[in-house]
């Protein structure tokens, strides 16, 4: 494995996101904070999209929960970073588990549907749960950043962790991939029915892949409302982020792993110049739709396919 | 108890105008197999629609109802051209995904023309009281509006020669072709066939409530939670779920906070689509093929 | 060789202080909601913002010791969403550096920028959070120039107390941070108040149709209404109310019928009552800064519109600020911070003073609301102030007329 040299490119990038703001760029910081969120939830989503071929439409229902259990256990019951993130993470996997258990029977454009009715149902449900603030949602005392150093060390602890989770999810991708596992995923999006006739235990496999694409996503939920000191349902379960993961997933090339890590920085960087440029506000979703129409029609592999098919020999390094 | 009832019927009001907005989502899926996530912004579209033609030439709501219509099957057709075409016979998550991108940026446009405030027809028709309860006219309006359009596709599908032929590509889009149908016309056809429904029942929606370039997704997800109670490629199906998500929305509210009411939708939207994909009229007769 | 270095040196030290002149500008961030469903009222606050700030630019700028500071916006749109007005707080810091800010419209959207605000040590004023709670979570640098959520209803409860002791209230309202905190408060008013809690239901904030609710508040025998939430809301909840006819005699709904786009609901605004932070009607006599008669004229004959209490609110954030750097002497924060604690003033807008205790930093303690009612003046629908005694402007409409 170490001697593969994508293993060391996933590593160069990290090194990457963790030096260019040296420590003191806030700028910097906050553009490629952004970035390796997108990134964890299109690597994550790949996972389910790219190689079992199973779109799920509500994937931010897991960035949404995980942020809500982080920043329930700091803020109500007063634990540390570190232990709520964990157990948030865990949590939710588990749920994913149990709405996988219901949902995973389904195929296409089912399970897609009802994906979305998972983060709706849980979103609607969320905004009537009063011990979780219902529809105003929970906030955190700026206090809570003293532990970490204050407000100024804790924004750049969360930077680094996220980073990390950034990387964890990367070579959780290039794991799976290289797998057993990741073979039966992506026998699955093959021929599902073809595979089991096979022997993969699809049912399994799926629960799986869908538990574990749940986990990550969850975590880097917990601290991006950790960071925001607010989390509330509309914010918490907003589709529109994880319509931008499936455009991103799309567009850098699914199924590899570079794709998505391609297609969210890419994306972001053009998302923060329509954010503010006055004329093209809106214009985000309108970018993304033709985005993802041209690609849908016209080149369904995505850049990196296109890559693929110019520099053949890329195919020996990246993934 | 009469309040129980004022809101039981006016739910089955409210509700037959979601079973015409479901009629469109549910009658190109049964057609061309195909999930057209445009619906949304064509029914907000279909809202404008009104909005602008009251406003310019001063007409009467419900008269802006046929040129939406019209509007609405040719803008139908364009996006069967645009988005859909080359989608038929691929994976249906492709056609998912095009029409998905079609949205956003039908969506997109729209906010950035309108923005997002609140636009609201003007409608005043008396309503019918029944002790302290008042049922809107406009409610009232719309219901028989959407029985009156409804029996019209009726008569088109089962008493029109085109209409056959919408049914036979519905049943088998290969054998249709062979015995010399036309596919692709009548797919376009029935594309605009559903979308005209999405428009015009956006049209009727916006006589009954304020409305955003937003508002789409809130009626789309409605219409989806329809379509699959009511089974997918059954228009009749559709217009009986509307009304029983409606009878539904009365029972629910005067019993509990309104907000529950969301939440009892999509945890019933999630178990049928697990536990009954047929929807739940599939149990009293045979699955359809698809 | 010398010679030159020195005429150099000479020639740089007279023009660098020329140059310095010429960046004398302070900047101030805040995001809006030019759309969203909030860009109603957070439109509103932005133009009495711009009319202070144009106005200060026109006398020369703001005096600090001995210099004078322009000022300067920098404004991006937040389309009424929390997420993007983090973003861009935190751009509008570290990008714009942006010397003070505004807080955004609306409760909710002020609690998250107050997050980043703090994050980074920024003096921002606050002219659309009314909700408390974000004042109560240990801030430093946050200041609010209008009276707090708690305090909105208590008018309103008060007032329906003289004209009808026993009424049945129904509390209909958003599910926002900003109602929810009004409708806490006011419950525990209606109570000590003796009235009879027929109904209290909120609603998501995008609702759009009411009439299971406003059934529900038939229902219930209720004969005064509190509540709604802002604009989109508050306006459609006035018109669907008329046209059930839900028989109310006393109808109280905030934010949405002050301002002057209500009375296009016509006959469904009549007798329509709001809390209000400031009316063109009040009679204070300010320390500085215009009367509200002088302010009201000249708003209008900017902004083409009549002011309505978010146009006061943006212009008294611009005030406070400038009379803080001038009795501060200089653009200092933590100079600043300190005149803006010990402010204690009267204003066209009505007293403003700040709490200062750690626990409530930035609350603001002086201020008081009157209580506004659509009535027919004239054949056309005005605005007038119906309590307290000492403000009001014309007798409150009570009970409702027959159509309600």
């Amino acid at each position: 494995m170490l001697r593969r040299p994508f293993f060391w490119i996933i590593a160069v990038a990290i090194a990457v996101f963790a030096i260019a703001p040296h420590g003191e760029d806030v700028e910097l910081r906050e553009s490629l904070l952004l970035a390796a969120v997108y990134i964890t939830l299109a690597s994550n989503l790949n996972i389910m999209l790219g190689y079992a071929g199973y779109v799920n439409f509500g994937s931010i229902v897991f960035f949404g929960l995980g942020g809500y259990f982080c920043v329930y256990f700091m803020g109500a019951l007063g634990w540390g970073l570190a232990p709520s993130l964990l157990v948030a993470g865990v949590a939710v996997s588990v749920a994913a588990l149990v709405f996988g258990l219901g949902i995973l029977r389904l195929r296409g454009v089912h399970f897609a549907l009802a994906t979305i009715g998972v983060n709706e149902a849980v979103m609607a449900f969320v905004t009537n749960f009063e011990p979780w603030g219902g529809s105003t949602g929970i906030y955190l005392s700026p206090e809570l950043f003293q532990p970490l150093g204050g407000p100024a060390q804790a924004l750049w602890i969360i930077y680094y962790l996220l980073v990390a989770i950034m990387g964890v999810s990367l070579y959780l991708s290039y794991f799976v991939k290289r797998s057993k596992f990741g073979l039966g995923l992506l026998s699955i999006g093959q021929n599902e029915d073809a595979a089991a006739v096979l022997g993969v235990p699809t049912p399994r496999y799926k629960a799986l892949a869908y538990s574990a694409s749940a986990f990550l996503p969850a975590i880097a939920g917990g601290l991006y409302f950790f960071k925001g000191a607010f989390v509330q349902p509309a914010d918490a379960f907003d589709l529109t982020l994880s319509t931008e993961a499936i455009v991103i997933t799309m567009l850098g090339g699914q199924g590899t792993i570079v794709g998505p890590a391609l297609g969210a920085y890419l994306y972001e960087e053009l998302r923060g110049w329509l954010l503010t440029s006055e004329t093209f506000a809106s214009f985000q979703l309108v970018v993304a739709g033709v985005l993802l129409l041209l690609i849908v029609q016209f080149a369904p592999e995505g850049l990196m396919g296109f890559f693929y098919r110019r520099w053949p020999r890329l195919r020996r390094v990246l993934e | 108890m009469l309040g129980l009832a004022a809101s039981l019927l006016d739910g089955v009001l409210v509700g037959a105008v979601y079973g015409l907005a479901a009629m469109g989502i549910t009658f190109i899926w049964g057609v061309m197999d195909v999930v057209n996530l445009t619906h949304g912004a064509m029914i907000v579209a279909g809202m404008f629609g009104v909005y602008l033609l009251v406003a310019a030439s001063g007409a009467p709501a419900y008269a802006a109802l046929a040129p939406v219509l019209l509007a609405g099957f040719l803008a139908g057709v364009a996006l069967y051209w645009i988005a859909i075409h080359r989608m038929i016979g691929r994976p249906p998550l492709m056609s998912l995904l095009a029409t998905f991108a079609v949205n956003l940026v039908l969506i997109g446009l729209g906010t950035a023309m309108w923005g997002t405030a609140l636009f609201n027809v003007s409608v005043s028709l008396p309503g019918l009281s029944l002790g302290r309860y008042t049922f809107p006219g406009t409610h009232i309006m719309a219901a028989v509006l959407t029985a009156v359009l409804a029996a019209v596709l009726y008569l088109f599908l089962y008493r029109t020669r085109a209409g056959k032929a919408v049914r036979a590509v519905a049943a088998n889009r290969e054998a249709a072709e062979l015995v010399g149908i036309p596919t692709t016309r009548i797919l376009a056809l029935s594309c605009g066939l559903g979308v005209a429904l999405a428009c015009v029942s956006g049209g009727l929606i916006a006589t009954l409530f304020p409305f955003t370039v937003l508002s789409g997704d809130a009626y789309q997800l409605k219409s989806f939670v329809v379509t699959v109670l009511g089974g997918m490629g059954n228009p009749t199906g559709a217009l009986v779920a509307g009304i029983a998500l409606g009878l539904l929305e009365g029972l629910i509210t005067p019993f509990m906070p309104v907000s529950w009411t969301l939440v009892i939708e999509f945890v019933l939207f999630v178990i049928v689509l697990i536990a009954f994909p047929g929807g739940l009229l599939s149990l009293g007769r045979r699955r359809a093929v698809r | 060789m010398r010679s030159l270095w020195l005429a150099i040196s000479v020639a740089a030290s007279l023009a660098l202080p020329g140059l310095a002149a010429a960046e004398d500008t302070i900047t101030i961030g805040m995001t809006v909601s030019r759309t969203g469903p909030l860009n109603v009222d957070s439109v509103a606050q932005l133009h009495g913002s711009e009319f202070w700030r144009d106005e200060v630019n026109a006398a020369g700028g703001i005096k600090a010791g001995n210099q004078r500071y322009k000022v300067r916006f920098v404004t991006y749109d937040d389309q009424s969403v929390g997420g993007r007005v983090q973003q861009l707080y935190t751009r509008l810091i570290v990008q714009d550096k942006a010397n003070f800010l505004f807080g955004p419209y609306s409760s909710g959207l002020t609690a998250t920028a107050a997050v980043i605000s703090e994050q980074y040590g920024k003096i921002m004023l606050v002219g659309g959070g009314a909700e408390p709670k974000t004042y109560q979570l240990g801030n430093k640098h946050l200041f609010q120039c209008i009276t707090q959520a708690d305090y909105y209803l208590a008018g309103a409860v008060q007032a329906l107390k003289e004209k009808n002791p026993h009424a049945k209230v129904a509390f209909v309202y958003s599910d926002d941070p900003f109602s929810k905190a009004v409708v806490a408060s006011a419950h525990k008013l209606a109570q000590q108040a003796g009235f009879t809690i027929a109904l209290e239901e909120s609603y998501a904030p995008s609702t759009t149709d009411f009439s299971p609710i406003i059934n529900k508040v038939i229902s219930s025998g209720a004969d005064a209404f509190l509540g709604g939430g802002h604009y989109p809301d508050g306006a459609t909840l006035a018109r669907q109310l008329y046209e059930q006819k839900a028989g109310l005699k006393y109808i109280a709904i905030l934010v949405a019928p002050d301002s002057p786009k209500f009375a296009t609901l016509g006959d469904a605004a009549l007798g329509v009552m709001v809390p209000s932070q400031w009316e063109p009607q009040v009679k204070y006599q300010p320390d500085f800064g215009p009367t509200p008669e002088q302010f009201a004229k000249a708003a209008y004959a900017k902004t083409k519109v009549e002011a309505d209490y978010h146009t006061a609110s943006g212009y008294i954030t611009g005030l406070l600020l400038q009379h803080a750097i001038e009795q501060a002497g200089s653009i200092d924060p933590k100079k600043v911070a300190a005149a803006l604690e010990k402010t204690d003033v009267t204003t066209f807008f009505g007293k403003d003073k700040f709490a200062i205790d750690a626990k409530n930093h930035g609350l603001q303690i002086g201020h008081q609301m009157v209580l506004a009612q659509w009535q027919m003046k004239n054949g056309k629908l005005e605005k007038e102030i119906v309590w307290p005694e000492a403000a009001r402007t014309a007798q409150m409409l009570y009970p409702l007329p027959q159509a309600h």
